[in-house]
């Protein structure tokens, strides 16, 4: 088993995400470039958090155009897992692999804390080892992560149980203060509708080693075992 | 032919516009009451050499549908300018 991390320059939560998922899945791991097309056989790739080419014009909207990112469109297109977390969430929603959009946070303000998560939906390759009642709780880090769609979109994703994750207190009440940044919907992620592309603000790469006094992050990485050892 | 086009793109009606509050209410602190609303955007300006106006138009249109532009969360206009 293969796992993929892009690097845009800009990017800074890659080295985390190869850490964490060495550490926590103990498969080969490998950097995928942004001038570069060959996905290099990987059977899953991360997009991951920072500033690709300096949140230019719109967080991701040059990362979108990026020769690796024409080869991670074909790869999901044709049914490969991605996974973007932070930035590479905003990349995702900026290429048309996840619907909506992430706008400035209401409250004009970098929000960088601990915070907790209520998963929606086990049904999918990064949840399936969640507990649905358990808040999880992941560091959030951006000024742009309030989840626009519109109502139509909404719904879809509602009616398709496509939200992966709702901000919430630590009792796994969703919504109310615990909403950091407006999203609506209290959404802190989503898939598409092939349940192949996942894309979401809270980083689990933060969470997945005992030396950070969180491990809350783990058990997405033991879902993507899981969900690999039998596709 | 030379052209410029100025090009506005505003985040779309029906959005929450945070910053354009703050500016508003930065505005009200400095005693101008009788601005009644903020919306913040951004300003785009082309330079193009294009065979003619319409092609410089259809030019500027593609640039704002593929990149320029997230319609998700944005709208454009543009004007053009003979250089």
């Amino acid at each position: 088993m293969k796992f993929g991390v892009v690097i845009f320059p800009g990017s800074n939560c890659d080295h985390d995400l190869i850490d964490a998922l060495k550490r926590n899945t103990g498969q080969e791991v490998v950097e995928l470039w942004h001038k570069d097309t060959d996905m290099q056989g990987c059977d899953f790739v991360f997009i991951p958090g920072g500033f690709s080419y300096g949140d230019y014009l719109r967080s991701g909207a040059i990362a979108k155009l990026s020769p690796i990112m024409t080869s991670v469109v074909e790869f999901a297109n044709n049914g490969g897992y991605v996974m973007g977390i932070c930035n590479g969430f905003q990349i995702l929603c900026e290429s048309g692999l996840l619907k909506g959009a992430l706008l400035r946070n209401n409250n004009q303000l970098f929000v960088c804390q601990n915070q907790y998560l209520k998963p929606e939906t086990t049904a999918t390759a990064i949840t399936n080892k969640l507990d649905r009642d358990k808040a999880y709780n992941f560091p959030i880090a951006h000024a742009e992560g309030r989840y626009y769609a519109d109502e139509e979109t909404l719904d879809e994703l509602e009616a398709n149980n496509q939200i992966l994750f709702r901000y919430c207190d630590k009792h796994a009440n969703v919504g109310g203060e615990s909403n950091p940044n407006g999203s609506l919907n209290d959404i802190a992620g989503i898939c598409n509708e092939g349940r192949n592309v996942f894309g979401m603000m809270p980083h689990p790469e933060r969470g997945a080693d005992p030396k950070l006094g969180n491990q809350d992050g783990v058990a997405i990485f033991e879902s993507i075992m899981v969900s690999l050892a039998v596709s | 032919m030379k052209y410029r086009v100025e090009i506005d793109v505003m985040p779309q009606k029906a959005l929450l516009d945070p910053q354009g509050k703050a500016v508003h209410h930065g505005l009200e602190e400095l005693g101008l009451n009788n601005i009644e609303s903020v919306r913040i955007g951004k300003h785009i300006t082309l330079h193009l050499d294009a065979p003619s106006r319409e092609a410089a138009a259809e030019e500027t249109e593609q640039a704002c549908k593929k990149l320029l532009v997230n319609p998700v969360m944005e709208h454009f206009e543009f004007e053009i300018f003979e250089d």
